[in-house]
């Protein structure tokens, strides 16, 4: 008994106890379902051992949106806790954990797998390539991300959430003010995913930078490519930082050492500047693919091809240099000199010149063009407006002497929701609903797609534009609870009911995805849009080989080109194609570092050498193993293609 | 025999070597802080450039370009991360 004593958690409440049945009847269910209907084959087949980048990326895009809903349900919880002054919904503990869990799921979990997903999917086929350069590395950073999503997700039910914030600042999270578990959970979680994220930064440089399509020189690649490109640059100088600062944490609280403690050398605010050093250029990490996917909504649906391609891809690269150099304004009140924040104020502000030039780019693209108001199109027209004031009160806060009253108030709070959710979640549905036709063959319906939007972007509005108010009257962030002499309340109220405004958006959109995939025609042809990149000239849905021909490119719009200028995309014949073969390797390691994560959280070091030696098996197996893939005969190609052709 | 003999990575390998054994003195013999941390940046970043282009090709394909910018990309980076990290937590601390 005493073995198990370590699982069970130290601050629970009814909830959790209810969430606990809940995961087990769901697990039941789903065991159940898979064996009753048969799915067991299918489900190893098709999935869990894919290394198809379209199928990997569909993958992710669930777990996105699985996460956008636990991230979500934490949401409304703090939400309606701070709805009314000293309310008793939560206590401290709880809200302190759920606003880290809410945190660290919405940022490494929700929005990084969302522009993971749609990188997988369509920037091979932007660049008329049959796959990324490294496909079974690729189903690897899946698998890795999805087991640390899933590590953290459970620590809520075994052995206690997190609960220093997403950010977790030493000494508050060392073993002495945070001696649960939880904090373990984060160190781990965040460690295996990011490997993940690692190799995926790895494997697109390689793919985008050696797979395109003969033709497509660098200046020519569509602008979501692009985005992706400088996206995985900065992942690969990035991702490494956090690597480094979450192994001396763990090391820290697992193995007593010294590196971020108060006392023996110490310097707790060495983790603060590692977290940021990676936390900063981790927010353009965000925001840049968001960007591309902008680039190529807007021109489409404008019906002009897109304003200043040359400064858009010099804007993206000045904003990758200077994301490394702004850190600092995370902690200008921390007790640096006058000098030191001058400076990264200066840095800082700067950035918001290379942002802008790329807002006006946009708005010069829709100049004199004719709109089409799509859902794409008005996700990308809401997000405009909302971003700039986001943008904005990012350069107030920037200023280091204003930033000693915003810091750490819910004026901060407000300033970076309105920055990632038009500038990550609007753009993620915006993306989801375009390339939707691409990966389903049926698209998504427009009217319920038009209520969710004004749901979404109202909600948005509505749960943040109060903080502003709140925060400037000094109410901090981070606090479960406030008197009423304060007057905080009636802004928390509007800020309540935005809430359930964005939770009533988020229900149309999975509603939508129901009701589309019931009654939608599949009759859609290959181009609904009218659109210009190149992914639109294989077929919806994607065949496993992406173009049955090589596209030859001679402009970043080639598509449009052979639609309105007669260019040939296709000149050469059927010819075999190489393929991949499927594995289980990636999944089954990652299970491995599943279990390895697991066990270190909670020091159970046999088990932790055990899985270790797993690891590396896997690895060796992988080395000697012989496999050249398979090909699709030039005869094979001809007759789906003609199937393809026939269907339509 | 010129073709034979591989003198360029026999020579780069006992250079790795002998980099490695200065490094390695510092810990050996008794000097200063900052005389032994001057050694070791130096040898480290010696022995970095080695490898990269003598063991790793750096420099022989037809994108060398390419190699190079992101190396000096990277060089940049961390020497700004680092620079301000000081200037973070030392220097500019008061
Ligand atoms: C014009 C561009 C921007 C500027 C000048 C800017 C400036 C700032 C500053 C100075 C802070 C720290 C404030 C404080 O702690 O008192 C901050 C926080 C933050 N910003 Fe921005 N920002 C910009 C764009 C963005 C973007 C595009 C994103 C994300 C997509 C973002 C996400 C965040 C987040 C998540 C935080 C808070 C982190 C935390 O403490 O938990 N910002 N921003
Ligand atoms: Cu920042």
């Amino acid at each position: 008994m005493e073995f198990f004593e370590r699982f069970a958690i130290p601050h629970p409440s009814p909830a959790i106890y209810a969430s606990m049945v809940a995961i087990a009847l769901t697990t039941i269910a789903v065991v159940v379902g898979l064996t009753y209907f048969k799915k067991w084959g299918y489900l190893w087949r098709e999935w869990l051992t894919t290394v198809d980048h379209k199928k990997i990326g569909i993958m992710y895009m669930i777990s996105a949106l699985l996460m956008l809903f636990r991230g979500g349900a934490d949401a409304l919880m703090m939400r309606a806790q701070t709805a009314v002054p000293e309310n008793t919904l939560l206590d401290a503990q709880h809200y302190n954990e759920i606003f880290t869990t809410h945190g660290v799921v919405m940022i490494i979990f929700m929005a990084m797998a969302f522009i993971i997903a749609l990188m997988n999917f369509v920037i091979p086929l932007q660049i008329g390539a049959r796959d990324v350069a490294f496909p079974r590395l690729n189903a690897l950073s899946f698998w890795l991300y999805f087991m640390g999503a899933m590590l953290l997700n459970i620590s809520f039910v075994i052995g206690g959430s997190p609960s220093s914030g997403w950010t977790s600042y030493f000494p508050l999270a060392g073993n002495e003010l945070s001696p649960s578990v939880g904090t373990n959970y984060y160190m781990l979680a965040l460690q295996i995913s990011g490997l993940g994220t690692l190799i995926t930064g790895i494997n697109f440089i390689v793919t985008i930078l050696k797979m395109r399509a003969p033709g497509m020189t660098l200046m020519k690649m569509p602008m979501f490519t692009w985005a992706g490109l400088i996206t995985n640059v900065i992942i690969v100088f990035a991702f490494p930082v956090l690597t480094v600062a979450l192994a001396m944490g763990t090391m820290d609280r697992l193995f007593a050492t010294n590196f971020f403690t108060t006392t023996d050398g110490g310097m707790d605010m060495l983790w603060a500047n590692l977290f940021w050093v990676w936390g900063h250029p981790e927010v353009y990490i965000l925001i840049l693919p968001a960007f591309g996917i902008y680039s190529e909504i807007i021109p489409t649906f404008a019906r002009r091809n897109l304003y200043g391609y040359t400064t858009m891809v010099v804007s993206m690269v000045v904003i990758s240099l200077l994301s490394f150099v702004v850190w600092v304004h995370h902690f200008f009140t921390m007790g640096q000199g006058a000098l030191v924040n001058s400076i990264f104020s200066i840095t800082t502000m700067a950035i918001a010149v290379p942002t802008g030039i790329k807002i006006f780019n946009w708005l010069f693209t829709m100049w004199k063009g004719k709109i089409q108001f799509t859902v794409p199109m008005l996700y990308s027209l809401g997000f405009i407006p909302i971003f700039t004031i986001g943008g904005v009160t990012g350069v107030m806060l920037g200023m280091a002497s204003a930033d000693y009253q915003y810091h750490n108030t819910m004026f901060l709070v407000a300033h970076f929701h309105l920055v990632i959710i038009p500038g990550v979640v609007f753009a993620m549905i915006a993306g989801l609903t375009y390339w939707w036709p691409k990966m389903f063959g049926f698209m998504l319906n427009e009217r319920i797609g038009k209520w969710g939007f004004w749901f979404i972007a109202g909600g948005t509005v509505l749960a943040f534009f109060p903080m502003f108010i709140s925060g400037l009257d000094g109410q901090a962030r981070r606090m479960y609870t406030y008197s009423e002499g304060t007057g905080f309340g009636i802004w928390n109220m509007l800020s309540f009911v935005g809430a359930i405004g964005l939770a009533i958006g988020f229900a149309l959109l999975v509603y939508n995805i129901y009701y589309s995939t019931r009654y939608a025609s599949r009759d859609i042809g290959d181009d609904p849009w009218n659109a210009r990149s190149l992914e639109w000239a294989t077929h919806n849905p994607v065949p496993e080989y992406n173009f049955a021909i090589t596209p030859q490119v001679n402009s970043s719009e080639a598509f449009w080109d052979a639609k309105k200028r007669g260019h040939k995309l296709f000149k050469a014949g059927y010819k075999d194609i190489h393929m991949p073969n499927n594995s289980g390797i990636p999944f089954i390691m990652s299970v491995f570092f599943f279990i390895f994560g697991f066990a270190f959280i909670f020091s159970m070091w046999i088990t932790v050498i055990v899985s270790l030696i797993a690891i590396l098996a896997c690895m060796t197996y992988r080395s000697f193993e012989k496999d050249d893939g398979y090909h699709i005969t030039a005869e094979e190609l001809k007759k789906a293609e003609s199937e393809l052709r026939g269907a339509k | 025999m010129k073709e034979l003999f591989p003198a360029k990575h026999v020579s780069g390998f006992v250079f790795s070597l002998i980099l490695t054994g200065v490094a390695l003195l510092v810990y050996f013999m008794d000097m200063s802080f900052a005389v032994g941390m001057t050694i070791l940046v130096i040898t480290a970043f010696a022995q970095a450039t080695l490898q990269l282009v003598v063991f790793m090709h750096a420099g022989e394909s037809s994108d060398k370009r390419s190699i190079y910018i992101s190396v000096i990309y990277g060089i940049v980076i961390a020497i700004l991360t680092v620079l301000g990290t000081l200037l973070a937590m030392i220097w500019g601390y008061v």
